[in-house]
């Protein structure tokens, strides 16, 4: 394996690849007890329409996060069972781009990461397992009906987009699972769970070779690369819809209000884009700015206020949002303060500080076992190398921030989501 | 990593851990005091108005920038609960010294951020800003009604309020909406005065310095402290009812507009908690009950049975009490209470296998163990140690943990006595 040093970081990461394609990651760290590795495929809630050798494959909504349930089943039982007997602490989540299967623990770790390796490539569905999951999910969506954080953000991904799959719930609807059948389950699973659509990263007190000779050892299916996708098209490039609201069962008004942000691509560039797109946000609403302290100080957010940039295939955005009693003087007090920050820029000790800010913000961060893990190999995917952010915080500019700010947070790029109480007792 | 916990000045005490595991230190400092319904309102305010403003820094703008300039670091309000003690501070995050671009000391300059928010808030008459408190009041108010907003945890914090309603655990650790509404500078101010003159402080500290370091950059904050108070430290009890109050657990529901429903069983725990010589064993039979994905509630209320999407139990060892919270449609509620009564049955009965016994001690020895590679944890640990009077290491724990055996985790289980039962429904239902 070949090793980098990160020294800004005090991070050393080891590096190798399966000859059928799977990467490996290793970030070691001495002095600690626990381990944790995450095992994922570039296969999310999004992937819905994809090539294989067959042609096209239409599926329902909710086949990558039900495959993720589904494949903990294994010939033998289960291997989420397996795993806790063995002290470890297995999960795994579904996202818009990526599956990913994880566990830490602070013994067993081989035995652990066998175990991990082998249920994620060894697909087991059975029709009475598939109809039983059916009834486990269809509770997790009303639950998640009843999530009026979740509702919110995907009413501002559907303002936003015509068509891309990112407008979609995850997990899909009620309707869309019952449609999922063993086939569909193997359909899937055989396409985008090859080893050269996957990677294994794992942090910790660990022996880099010996995480590598387990790989060969257990992930030993042929890779068959990294199918087509089709997402639809080119997206129109502003928000297709401005306002929506509806009302549910909560205390106060929640809002969401985002701008929709050019796709990054694949490459080096998306690091770049991200941090651009977090520095923004700090600028424009962070604790420090302004606009947050008058919006505080009005009465018009509350601390449970969040913003961030998210990128996934074929889109960005930018989202800001929580309570308020008043969501849309928030987005004309919002859209104001873009202009005036377009126009004139950032005083350069405003600008260093938060740059400051955001890496000390960023390496904090990678005291999360679970977070470096999901970065390795959200990044690989992406084709990032995510621990140079230190070189290119560097070579971001004031002027780069400011000039993001005029072309991309403005009206036609934004939209309003908003949920209103009034649905049930309050 | 070493642990060193002494006494700075009367109430005073200081828990540091020295280590260069974590890329950033934590440092914070908290009262703990009873909790109460009349103050706990008043209380709750207190290190949010605090967090507005001191002589230094007097705007929230102008503290958010002194934490970015010291690299993002991060110093939040925080209202805990731990058993019936309610644990009011600020809560510190900071880069550690290794990692600064230009070699920069951070930790001073943080110490120097805490000691100010904590002594010199900005005052006018006497008495916090109207302003300050005016806008952290509608924040507490509007915190309190968004508890209803996460349903899961909504139906958690609603049994235990039916369950422990004489008690002081039936208080929330940020009061109630009346009390909250009716806080006033005046108010807020005596309750200010009243943590510095006779709660008990703790400080934290984990990161890279060493303790005579820590000392000696805390020493101001001790002084100022040592110099407030007034009289003796306020004692933190415990109300101990090991058994269910009446003839039949204590039933409720409440009707919201949702289309899942939730049940949660509250329990004595027969006088099993954390102070007792059978920790070790409520911890280990309440994974093996509903805490793990091995777990009985996990395989047969989930699993087998397709009843809930969750159904799990955890206890609160301060006060001795277990809860079991479930998701589950309507008209499954009682053949889930049904299901999840049954599995405790069966572990009374002693009616569980060696590897469950031991996956269980497993899922708890490694949360245990994942609790020195955690700040947070290591916060958590020492703070509900300093409220017990604990002295006891996570690595001492952990030996305790390994002794539990199968009689013991039973023995428990027999002490489980159901309370109160909570049903959040639908409207229509």
């Amino acid at each position: 394996m070949e090793e980098r040093r990160y020294d800004k970081l005090g991070t050393r990461l080891f590096h190798g690849a399966l000859d059928n394609g799977l990467h490996v990651f290793v970030d070691r760290r001495p002095g600690y007890g626990k381990q944790f590795a995450f095992f994922a495929t570039r296969y999310g809630g999004m992937d819905m329409r994809f090539q294989t050798q067959a042609g096209w494959q239409d599926t329902p909504a909710g086949v990558a996060h039900f495959l993720e349930h589904k494949l903990f089943d294994t010939k033998d039982g289960n291997a989420l069972q397996i795993m806790a007997a063995n002290g470890s602490d297995p999960n795994a989540f579904t996202s818009f781009g990526i599956t990913g299967y994880f566990f830490q623990c602070t013994q067993g770790f081989a035995e652990n990461l066998r175990t991990l390796l082998g249920f994620v490539t060894e697909p087991y569905f059975t029709p009475e397992s598939v109809a039983k999951e059916q009834g486990i999910i269809g509770q997790e969506i009303a639950m998640g009906d009843d999530e009026a954080d979740t509702e919110v953000f995907y009413d501002l991904l559907n303002c936003l987009y015509a068509h891309h799959p990112v407008r979609t719930h995850i997990a899909g609807t009620q309707a869309s699972i019952a449609q999922i059948t063993p086939q569909t389950l193997y359909t899937c699973h055989g396409a985008f769970y090859n080893p050269a659509n996957m990677v294994l990263t794992v942090v910790g007190n660990v022996d880099p070779e010996e995480v590598m000779d387990i790989a060969r050892e257990v992930v030993t299916a042929p890779g068959t690369g990294d199918p087509a996708r089709d997402y639809g098209g080119a997206e129109p490039r502003e928000a297709v819809s401005h306002e929506t609201s509806r009302a549910m069962a909560v205390s106060a008004p929640l809002f969401q209000f985002g701008f929709k942000l050019p796709d990054p691509g694949y490459g080096p560039e998306r690091l770049r884009a991200q941090l651009i797109g977090d520095l923004a946000g700090d600028l424009l609403v962070g604790d420090s700015s302004p606009l947050y302290t008058r919006l505080y100080n009005a009465g018009l957010l509350t601390r449970s206020f969040g913003y961030g940039y998210e990128d996934y295939p074929g889109c960005a955005f930018f989202a800001l949002g929580g309570e308020s009693k008043d969501p849309r003087a928030v987005r004309d007090q919002v859209l104001a303060e873009c202009a005036r920050l377009g126009r004139e820029g950032f005083a350069p000790e405003v600008f260093q500080r938060a740059k400051k800010a955001a890496y000390g913000g960023m390496v904090s961060q990678l005291n999360s076992f679970e977070n470096t893990a999901v970065e390795l190999a959200q990044s690989y995917f992406d084709g990032v190398d995510y621990l140079t952010f230190p070189e290119v915080f560097r070579s971001i500019t004031a002027q780069d921030v400011a000039e993001f700010i005029r072309t991309w947070f403005v009206e036609a790029q934004a939209a309003l989501a908003v949920i209103t109480p009034g649905g049930g007792a309050a | 990593m070493k642990v060193t916990r002494e006494v700075l000045a009367p109430g005073v005490a200081l828990t540091a851990i020295q280590t260069d595991k974590f890329k950033s230190a934590s440092l914070s400092a908290t009262f703990l005091t009873p909790l109460d319904r009349e103050t706990a309102s008043a209380n709750a305010l207190v290190p949010y108005v605090l967090r507005r403003g001191c002589e230094t820094w007097p705007t929230m703008g102008e503290i958010s920038v002194r934490l970015e300039e010291l690299y993002g670091g991060a110093l939040e309000p925080v209202a805990r609960k731990r058993g019936e003690t309610q644990c009011l501070g600020l809560m510190g995050s900071f880069l550690d010294d290794a990692y600064t671009l230009e070699g920069e000391r951070v930790l001073e300059p943080a110490v120097e951020l805490l000691t100010s928010l904590l002594l010199e808030p900005v005052t006018r008459d006497g008495v916090f800003l109207e302003a300050y408190v005016a806008g952290e009041r509608e924040n507490l108010i509007q915190a309190i009604r968004a508890q209803m907003n996460d349903k899961r945890a909504y139906a958690a914090l609603r049994l235990t309020q039916e369950m422990c309603r004489g008690e002081a655990y039936g208080v929330d650790r940020l009061g109630s909406e009346e009390a909250a509404a009716a806080l006033t500078p005046q108010s807020a101010w005596a309750a200010y005065q009243r943590l510095l003159s006779s709660a008990q402080v703790e400080l934290h500290y984990c990161g890279s310095a060493p303790v005579q370091r820590v000392r000696e950059a805390l020493s101001p904050l001790a002084e100022g402290l040592k110099a407030r108070r007034s009289g003796p430290t306020a004692a933190l009890t415990c109300d101990a009812r090991p058994h269910a109050g009446g003839e039949s657990p204590r039933e409720v529901a409440d009707h919201l507009d949702v289309t899942q429903g939730k049940l949660s069983l509250g329990f004595r725990t027969g006088g099993a908690d954390a102070r007792g010589e059978n920790y070790p064993a409520l911890l280990v039979f309440s994974a093996l009950y509903g805490g793990t994905a091995t777990s009985k509630l996990f395989l047969n209320v989930r699993e087998k049975l397709s009843l809930c999407y969750y159904a799990s139990s955890s206890v609160e060892a301060v006060k001795g009490i277990m809860t079991v919270s479930s998701g589950v449609e309507f008209d499954k509620m009682k053949e889930a209470q049904d299901e999840i009564l049954a599995q405790l049955e069966a572990v009374k009965a002693g009616d569980f296998t060696p590897e469950e016994l031991t996956s269980a001690k497993q899922a708890v020895i490694n949360s245990c163990q994942s609790t020195l590679d955690s700040r947070a944890g290591l916060e958590q640990y020492w703070l509900t140690a300093a409220i017990t009077g604990s002295a006891e290491t996570p690595e001492e724990l952990i030996a305790r943990l390994e002794r539990v055996t199968a009689q013991e985790v039973a023995a428990v289980a027999r002490g489980m006595e159901l309370d109160a039962i909570y049903r959040l429904m639908g409207k229509e239902g």
